[in-house]
């Protein structure tokens, strides 16, 4: 703080402080506060408000676990979730090490222009484009019965494999973006100290490459998890009603059963999945919380 | 073939495939809107329409929604520039363990998943009053996007020599003086990249707003109800205009680009 | 209109560290004082004192009578020239040199004119429109200075300035600087650890060693009595020869060492019965064939000759196996003796020292 009044003086140092401070406390941590609260409080009606009825309570969260169908869709969000983000990694880790080492700088920064526009028309436009594609009168359809694969139009929108496929295609740019700029601050003279010294592609890209690239794997890993996991476009686009996403019951809870203190319970169990997800990541692969640079 | 070259075209085929795949389906998406069936296809191909482009234009709730929608987004620039860019100043100047901490919450908001802000936004402000609606989804996209525009200015911050803000102090000038002069302009670039990365961060969100809009609409939710209610076409013509003005600002932005590395390059030529 | 800088009993203390310990000086208006030390000698943080970005720990700066106490580097009269210049790299040049009038509101014809002025002043024209970084390491000097005296200040704070300057470049700015100090009269004061530049610019010097001022005097002063061994040895070259103090008549003492007994001047602070150095300046040392009683002299052999331009720089090699240097101008008609000559060093009582061992140290805390 001294250094900063030192730089700035006092009255710019004030106005700093103050709008980080109107920043962190009535966007960020206030209103998570307030959640937490609301988790453990009862929907009343307004006139019960403050008499008797109205005491902390876990029941919110009762709810949940007493409900198998819940509990089954909150895990199956975990695990196709997982799946995707594994999928992303899978498919970005070679594009990240090709964008960042073997091509020229200038048509990788071309490329990285084109793809801007896939992320800049949003998701719910990138979800409805798969919607279409994998509908039954759509071109998937239309072109493998065409070259005579199939004989009837297949239903690709059931279950949750159309979930994945919309997860992967809305989110897979967080996986690489992250990944990219942590292989490219990577000093090429290593990779080449590597092969000099006879170590084979994979070796280097385990032992030399990868290694490096760890902060931005964690990034894009938890970036990608966080969306999917928290995702109401696409679940609710591609979905059918074999296979429901957690989101969506937070949305039942809050709009159509009006009880925005369940909901905010749920909510509070989606946050708390996220942070064990992020701290498990950086246990797992050893980095701090400055992994996220974008 | 050598391995080498085996490599090299492996490893092209699979930059090729994969920008198709990123933009075949906004292809397929876009020529939608173009084709004259009810229900939104490519194939069969039917003919070229621009009923549903009509169709968007008489839309008064689209009109609605895009109103709404640029209005949110240009209250959020004007909200979380300024505090994102404070932010980065007050954590480029404080002690490494402060530092820390406050990063770990400006950083957070990224991290969490959109309804949860949605909700918790609505759950605060609704006790003070501020009912859902397009205020209170302003509030609940900066709490996000401002820390979007702090790492954009905190990484330029980097290389900004302080002797240059003493410099001036001993040059006389107030510390007013010294922010605007001296240190705002060299934050140009990141400030200005924050506010379009703002602006594109807010039209495009869903999660948070379907939580915090009330009643109101924005073009997201828009789009969103009506792939639920009753699809035609019209929302691929959207989309399709959509796609176009995206891909006329990533051109313009190119050109821009590359001439500006050619002037620069002309400059270092011509000092030598 | 220039004013003088009081040093009041100043000390800076870090923690525990101290890094400026009790200096008292007075610098005169319109003066060209340096300090002069090694790394981590304190100078900086004096300039920083002065300039306002440090307040001491105890004791006063106050320039021109007045106590400069809580009055932040904006206000303070004086203009600092930077180590690293701190030029604005994204103004042209004469929005750099005339900023200090931009924030106190001076139009902008007459800041034009007044950079136009500067530029002349300083040896640099037609670069007005220029950017920064079209100008080379020594236009860049100018600017900088030009910068710092458009606010007409009343002390010019210079912060090692030339350090990052090729050999010729630095000693064309040394005549440079001191001809743009004599034309405009205001007080400079340079802090620097090349005791070449400080001896060749200065009015007076001020010698420091960690955090104290050892000596202040003018540079003939400096290099021909220093106070003591640190001011000695650091400024200028040596040969040393430890040794005690035997006996003292009429300020030439009686010194015995190990090569023998020499006479030669009393330093101050040191006295009869004290262990301490000898002091003599190569250039006042000659070799000969033989002693001569009436003058010092020692034993030696000739090791190495090092030719450098107009001086010849002769090592020799005494009996107790240390190195001595002796330096004798360029006389191609009469070389110096040939390597492995044994012969005399001679070097006349006036023009040898006896000082203490070493610098007034930090007192510890």
């Amino acid at each position: 703080m001294q250094e900063l009044i030192r730089r700035y003086g006092i009255s710019l140092s004030v106005i700093m402080a103050a709008m980080t401070a109107f920043w962190l406390l009535a966007l960020v941590v206030i209103p998570n506060l307030v959640l937490f609260k609301f988790s453990f409080r009862l929907y009343l009606p307004v006139d019960q408000l403050g008499g008797p009825n109205d005491v902390y309570t876990l029941k919110n969260y009762i709810t949940f676990f007493q409900s198998p169908i819940h509990i089954n869709v909150f895990f199956l969000t975990i695990l196709y979730s997982s799946m995707v983000t594994i999928i992303c990694l899978m498919v970005t880790y070679p594009l990240a090490y090709i964008l960042a080492k073997v091509l020229k700088p200038t048509d990788t920064a071309t490329f990285f222009l084109v793809l801007l526009i896939p992320l800049w028309v949003s998701e719910i436009l990138r979800s409805f484009a798969w919607f279409i594609i994998l509908s039954m009168q759509g071109p998937l359809n239309a072109i493998l019965t065409g070259i005579g694969l199939i004989d009837k139009p297949i239903r690709w929108i059931s279950g949750f494999q159309s979930v994945v496929i919309g997860l992967v295609y809305a989110y897979i740019l967080f996986m690489l973006f992250p990944i990219y700029n942590a292989i490219q601050a990577l000093d090429t003279n290593q990779i080449e100290a590597s092969e000099d010294l006879g170590a084979s592609t994979w070796r280097t890209h385990w032992r030399v490459i990868i290694p490096h690239a760890k902060p931005g794997i964690a990034s894009g890993c938890v970036m990608v998890f966080m969306l999917c996991a928290g995702s109401v476009v696409v679940p609710t686009t591609l979905a059918s009603t074999n296979s429901r996403w957690f989101t969506e019951i937070i949305q039942q809870w809050m709009f159509e059963g009006l009880d925005w203190n369940v909901g905010s319970a749920y909510a509070f169990l989606l946050l708390v999945l996220c942070i064990v997800f992020v701290s498990l990541v950086m246990r797992v692969l050893n980095v701090r919380l400055v992994d996220i640079a974008k | 073939m050598t391995s080498q070259t085996f490599a090299k075209i492996a490893m092209r085929v699979y930059l090729a495939l994969f920008l198709a795949y990123m933009l075949l389906p906004l292809a397929i998406m876009g020529g939608a809107g173009l084709n004259n069936t009810r229900f939104p296809s490519v194939y069969p191909w039917v003919g070229l329409t621009d009923r549903w482009f009509i169709d968007l234009w008489n839309d008064q709730r689209m009109w609605g929604s895009v109103r709404n929608t640029t209005w949110v987004a240009l209250a959020v620039v004007f909200i979380s520039v300024p505090i994102g860019t404070a932010a980065a100043i007050l954590l480029n100047s404080v002690k490494p363990n402060v530092r820390s901490f406050l990063y770990g919450f400006m950083v957070a908001p990224i991290l969490t998943p959109g309804a949860v802000i949605g909700i918790s936004t609505l759950l605060f402000w609704n006790s003070f009053g501020v009912s859902a609606g397009l205020y209170l989804s302003v509030l609940g996209q900066v709490s996000f996007v401002a820390a979007y525009v702090m790492l954009l200015v905190l990484a330029r911050l980097q290389s900004f020599d302080p002797a240059l803000e003493e410099a001036a102090l001993d040059l006389g000038a107030s510390h007013g003086q010294v922010i605007r002069r001296i240190l705002v302009p060299h934050l140009y670039p990141a400030i200005g990249a924050g506010a379009i990365i703002a602006f594109f961060q807010s039209v495009e969100n869903f999660n948070v707003t379907l939580f915090t809009r009330g009643n109101s609409d924005t073009l997201t939710v828009y789009v969103g109800s009506k792939i639920r209610s009753g699809i035609t076409p019209t929302i691929n013509a959207l989309a399709l205009l959509l796609i176009v003005v995206t891909v006329i600002c990533a051109v313009i932005y190119e050109v821009l680009r590359r001439r500006a590395e050619k002037r620069a390059a002309a400059l270092v030529a011509a000092e030598d | 209109m220039s004013e003088d800088v009081h040093l009041s009993q100043i000390c800076m203390d870090f923690g525990s560290f101290r890094a400026v310990n009790n200096v008292e000086v007075t610098i005169k208006p319109g003066e060209f004082f340096s300090f002069l030390g090694p790394s981590g000698c304190g100078k900086t943080t004096i300039l920083r004192l002065i300039s306002g970005f440090m307040e001491p720990t105890q004791g006063a700066v106050k320039i021109g009578g007045k106590d400069m106490k809580g009055i932040r580097p904006n206000s303070r009269p004086t203009a600092l020239i930077f180590q690293n210049l701190a030029l604005f790299p994204l103004m042209p040049v004469w929005e750099n040199i005339t900023f200090g009038l931009e924030v106190r509101g001076v139009s902008k014809e007459l800041r034009r004119a007044k950079a136009e002025e500067l530029l002349q002043l300083v040896d640099l024209h037609d670069s007005a429109d220029k950017r920064i970084s079209q100008l080379s390491g020594g236009q860049k000097q100018r600017v900088a200075i030009a910068r710092a005296l458009a606010v007409e200040p009343k002390v010019m704070l210079l912060d090692e300035p030339l350090s990052a300057l090729d050999l010729k470049l630095r000693q064309h700015m040394r005549a440079e600087l001191r001809a743009i100090q004599k034309r405009t009269g205001v007080t400079f004061i340079y802090i620097t650890h090349d005791q070449g530049e400080a001896l060749a610019m200065s009015d007076r010097v001020g010698v420091m060693s960690q955090g104290v001022l050892q000596q202040v005097a003018t540079p003939q002063e400096i290099y021909n009595n220093p106070v003591n061994g640190f001011v000695a040895s650091f400024v200028g070259e040596n040969n040393v020869v430890s040794g005690r103090v035997a006996s003292v008549a009429g300020g030439v003492a009686s010194f015995e060492t190990a090569k023998g007994t020499f006479r030669a001047k009393l330093g101050a602070s040191v006295a009869m019965g004290d262990q301490a150095k000898l002091f003599v300046r190569p250039e006042f040392c000659t070799l000969q064939q033989s002693a001569d009683p009436s003058v010092n002299s020692i034993a030696v052999e000739v090791t190495e000759i090092a030719f450098e331009g107009n001086f010849v720089n002769v090592f020799v090699r005494d009996q107790s196996g240390d190195t001595h240097m002796v330096q004798v101008q360029n006389d191609p008609s009469m070389p110096p003796p040939a390597p492995h000559t044994s012969c005399q060093m001679v070097f006349n009582p006036d023009s040898c020292m006896i000082l203490s061992e070493a610098a007034t140290a930090r007192s510890a805390h």
